[in-house]
């Protein structure tokens, strides 16, 4: 597996991460400021969607490296 | 004496020999690391009452860490991908960064080491806090090897580039290998230690 391969995993596995961390944040009990939590899911959702554009992005510029 | 398999692929595994290299190396810290998350699994299973990482553990700083890692497997990335395009000034600056976003997150947890020691927080006050400073301290001591091996290839090894550039574009490649899994085990701390 290449580089870019794992990437593309790391990649993936981030946005999960973000995105439940999003939800985790929408659910607890353990944040008692709603401010902090409002503004850490935003920016948690955010960055988990901006990652899944990145990964758009980065297999298309780099198509012809190789995935071994 | 020439070494076969450097530069381009042996034919019949399709890899060169760093990156078969560094595929056993990884597999042997997915033991090591495994062995770890399963104790923790097996503890908190087995303990009457278990504490929520919440409670104790600093979350704001551990999100700054968990995006300073990701943004930093970003650069690393892109310092090997600059090579493949011939852009070394380029190469320099990505891995330049990702030395000083591996900074940047060592710094972060010494401040949260240093506040949990000011308050008297310690490995052997629970079985959590134990297997808390064993991961993250191991993880840490993964982050400064990496920071070692792309400090190296930042300064004095990048001058393999002007002799050997292919050799060279692989060695920053299994080099990003290591610095993205090292990256994954964080991921995977994260929610555990400090979520769940």
């Amino acid at each position: 597996m290449s580089l870019k391969a794992f990437h593309i995993v790391f990649i993936s596995l981030s946005v999960l991460t973000l995105l439940g961390f999003t939800a985790w944040l929408a659910l607890t009990e353990a944040v008692e400021s709603g401010v902090v939590r409002v503004l850490g899911a935003l920016l948690s959702l955010l960055s988990g969607v901006g990652l899944i554009f990145y990964g758009r992005r980065f297999v298309r510029k780099f198509k012809h490296f190789s995935y071994l | 004496m020439h070494i076969p398999y450097t530069i381009h692929a042996r034919p019949d595994t399709g890899l060169f020999n760093a990156k078969l290299g560094v595929w056993l190396f990884l597999a042997s810290e997915v033991m090591l690391f495994g062995a770890l998350f399963s104790s923790y699994v097996l503890l908190r299973i087995g303990a009457p009452s278990w504490p929520h990482g919440f409670e104790i553990l600093n979350i704001p700083l551990a999100t700054l860490n968990t995006v300073v890692l990701i943004t930093s497997s970003i650069t690393m990335v892109m310092a090997w991908a600059s090579l493949k395009i011939h852009d070394f000034a380029r190469y320099k600056r990505y891995i330049g960064a990702t030395v000083g976003l591996g900074f940047v997150f060592l710094i972060i947890k010494a401040f949260e080491y240093g506040a949990k020691f000011s308050a008297g927080i310690y490995p052997s006050e629970s079985t959590f806090l134990a297997i808390y400073f064993t991961l993250t301290g191991l993880h840490g001591l993964h982050v400064v090897g990496g920071m070692i091996v792309n400090g190296y290839f930042w300064g004095p090894g990048s001058r393999m580039w002007h002799t050997e550039p292919e050799r060279f574009t692989n060695r920053i490649e299994v080099a990003g290998l290591y610095w993205h899994f090292v990256d994954l085990v964080w991921i995977f701390l994260f929610p555990v230690l400090y979520l769940l």
